[in-house]
């Protein structure tokens, strides 16, 4: 229990970390773009519109603790300030419509590539010195130093654009109607296809070579030798003994390399311009629509926290010298 | 309030992921020239100061000789440990060769790389090797100037990483205390906070666009993987009898930390090294790709964001993004068989391909 106070303490201050560097970026910034910005909409929006893009920016003659006072409090009401791109929609209205597209897209496609790679990291290790143990990690090696979107390119040029298997782009067929309904769910399924792929084959190098690497460790020690003189089935070895006591480390290694994932996922929906919080963020920076930037930074740094949390809740539940670690 | 190290226990030599990120952590301990004799058993060799005899006594009275003399041997023990192995000599060559066609290559192109023409989106030929753009840009001639650009700001920006993972650190681990507390606590939140996102807000901000501002954004948001490895480098290494002595000696801290404790970290350091800068090169690819970059500078990157931009995809011009996505790719892998040969040296038991097959599996398992 001490270890997850102890955890959601740090997770407080990693949370309050980001909201404050999204409050400092733009005052500290040299030159203020923002303040370039505003003028330009000198004129065409009603004053208060404009003053409530000054407080944001921090465009004001009040003192940095009372803009931080005022920022706090509009984020406690969840006004992330009004988007430039799609005018005069909130920010948080554009990210609310685009979450559940990237979390699912993410989301899966992390899980399975999570899954995948360690079953196969765990076969990799039992079978090791094998032609197929000394083929596969090299070939993953490739792909894993490939830039995600540029895997996300290649895939749709050679399975949509030429092949045409694929759907080109979006995450759904504009004349189906957005809901539960059975063409929508298929169209969306469709066009979810390619992009999860490509995240599931860049990832999934990381989890496999990890898990693989520590199992061949754990398959050398003596609880494993005396498993397999006591004459246990081999599948018992692999999963019960080997395996089991090879995972923390992916576990946490899942858990580090996450905001690296999610930057790469990013960068797939920029690809496939899937209507996800990746392409929202593509958008704002063409248009420079700093209110939505921040707005999806924060949104990106709470939910990679929270996964962060949930893997360090399942490390302390399988791992009990995590949970009576001392300070 | 180390208690808030969320990385501090789980994380064990063996847990190398793969990804880029994570490039530090499979080293764990190659210190001085005995590597691979030292490690056979399977444990990292206890890392003894390079040269203690030197180190201990001689530090004061004669001063960078000695230390650049220990720089330099440790170096070449590590050279030597490391040209052993395969992959990490495949690696290399490969590395060398970007390496020479950044420095010769655009001697011998003579083709200005933003010079348009009237040949527009025409595919490889043998006047344009790797076709032209939209603008009838040749492809080839960017490609080379691109390589020019990205290895050199890759290098460059993985320095940069690299100091001031080094300098926070070195210091965190030798303080202790509160500043220990503050920079652990830095070092964590930094290392759970999606880079990429951060990096795009603070390049946006920036007045002016190029390659230094995505220098500086990415090494803002990248420092911590390798500040946190070498901090527990360092917390090993404060109260060994080496740097005791130096201290006893009267020398003062900075030059204990940077003279003393930095050069028996410097394999930790070139192994994080190799894996910081193919993080870097794809990091700064992605946001030129985005158009963080400066559109007029020939980069990997901005050879992206034009192919994008212009649809390349649509109209069928795979010469347009595929060659620079190739030479990433390569470069990368590169890098990562570097990393993966540092990783079978640390720990030996990955070291499986040069066995007889199933006899040594056997006799691994008697042994064990």
């Amino acid at each position: 229990m001490r270890h997850l106070f102890r955890r959601i303490g740090f997770y407080l201050v990693a949370l309050w970390a980001s909201i404050t560097l999204n409050f400092l970026i733009p005052r500290l910034a040299p030159g203020n773009p923002a303040e370039a910005l505003i003028a330009r909409f000198q004129g065409r929006l009603r004053p208060e519109a404009l003053h409530s893009l000054e407080i944001e920016f921090g465009i004001s003659n009040q003192s940095l603790w009372v803009q931080y006072l005022q920022y706090l409090n509009n984020l406690a009401h969840g006004n992330l300030g009004v988007s430039i791109t799609y005018f005069p929609t909130p920010v948080s209205t554009v990210i609310s419509q685009d979450i559940p597209w990237t979390l699912t897209l993410i989301g899966l496609s992390t899980i399975i590539s999570f899954i995948l790679g360690t079953l196969i990291g765990i076969f990799l290790a039992w079978r090791r010195g094998t032609t197929l143990d000394s083929t596969i990690p090299p070939i993953l090696t490739f792909f894993s130093a490939i830039p995600y979107f540029w895997l996300a390119l290649l895939s749709l040029y050679i399975l949509a654009y030429t092949l045409n298997w694929f759907p080109l782009n979006g995450g759904y067929d504009i004349s189906t109607t957005v809901g539960l309904n059975g063409p929508f769910i298929i169209s969306a399924i469709q066009h979810g296809i390619l992009p999860a792929l490509t995240i599931v084959v860049s990832s999934i190098a990381g989890w496999l070579l990890g898990m693989r690497n520590t199992m061949i460790t754990t398959l050398s020690e003596d609880y494993v030798l005396m498993a397999e003189a006591k004459g246990l089935p081999q599948r018992r070895v692999m999963f019960n003994y080997a395996a089991r006591n090879a995972i923390l480390p992916n576990i946490t290694g899942l858990a580090i390399n996450l905001g690296f994932v999610v930057g790469g996922a990013l960068l797939v929906e920029i690809v496939f311009s899937y209507p996800g919080v990746g392409f929202a963020l593509l958008q704002a920076v063409q248009n420079s629509d700093y209110a939505l930037m921040q707005g999806l930074f924060l949104i990106i740094a709470i939910a990679v926290l929270a996964a962060n949390f949930l893997a360090d809740i399942v490390n302390a539940a399988l791992d009990p010298r995590v949970r009576q670690e001392k300070g | 309030m180390s208690q808030l190290d969320p990385l501090e226990k789980p994380v064990t030599a063996e847990n190398t992921n793969g990804l880029p990120a994570n490039f530090y952590d499979g080293v764990a301990e190659p210190s001085g020239t005995h590597i691979i004799e030292a490690s056979a058993n399977g444990q990292a060799a206890v890392n003894t100061p390079i040269s203690a005899a030197g180190t201990s006594i001689a530090p004061v009275a004669v001063g960078g000789a000695p230390v650049t003399a220990m720089i330099a041997g440790s170096l070449s023990g590590f050279w030597r440990a490391i040209t052993r192995n395969r992959k990490v000599v495949f690696g290399l060559s490969i590395i060398l060769f970007f390496v020479l066609v950044a420095i010769f290559g655009p001697m011998f192109v003579h083709t200005d790389p933003n010079a348009f023409s009237e040949n527009l989106l025409s595919p490889p030929s043998a006047s344009n090797w790797l076709g032209t753009t939209q603008t009838g840009q040749d492809v080839f001639a960017q490609v080379i100037y691109g390589t020019r650009v990205s290895i050199f700001w890759g290098f460059l920006t993985g320095l940069l990483v690299t100091i001031l993972s080094i300098t926070i650190g070195l210091c965190a681990g030798y303080f202790g205390g509160v500043v220990d507390d503050v920079l652990s606590l830095l070092i964590n939140v930094f290392l759970v906070l999606p880079a990429l996102p951060l990096a795009i807000v603070l390049a946006a901000y920036f007045p002016f666009k190029g390659p230094l501002t995505v220098a500086i954004v990415i090494t803002i948001t990248s420092w911590a993987y390798g500040a946190r490895v070498l901090r527990a480098q360092t917390m090993s290494m404060r109260r060994r009898d080496f740097v005791e002595a130096a201290r006893a000696s009267g020398e003062r801290t900075l030059r204990i930390i940077f003279f003393e404790i930095l050069p028996n970290e410097i394999s930790v350091v070139a192994a994080g090294f190799v894996g910081t800068v193919l993080y870097v090169i794809i990091f700064e690819a992605s946001l030129e790709f985005i158009g963080l970059g400066s559109p007029t500078v020939v980069s990997w990157g901005s050879m992206f964001y034009w192919a994008q931009n212009n649809d390349a995809l649509l109209l069928g011009a795979w010469w347009w993004f595929v060659p620079p996505g190739l030479c990433i790719a390569v470069l990368g892998a590169a890098l990562a068989f570097i990393n993966f040969g540092i990783d079978e040296m640390a720990n030996p038991r990955l070291r499986t391909e040069r066995r007889p097959k199933v006899k040594a599996l056997k006799t691994q398992k008697a042994v064990a």
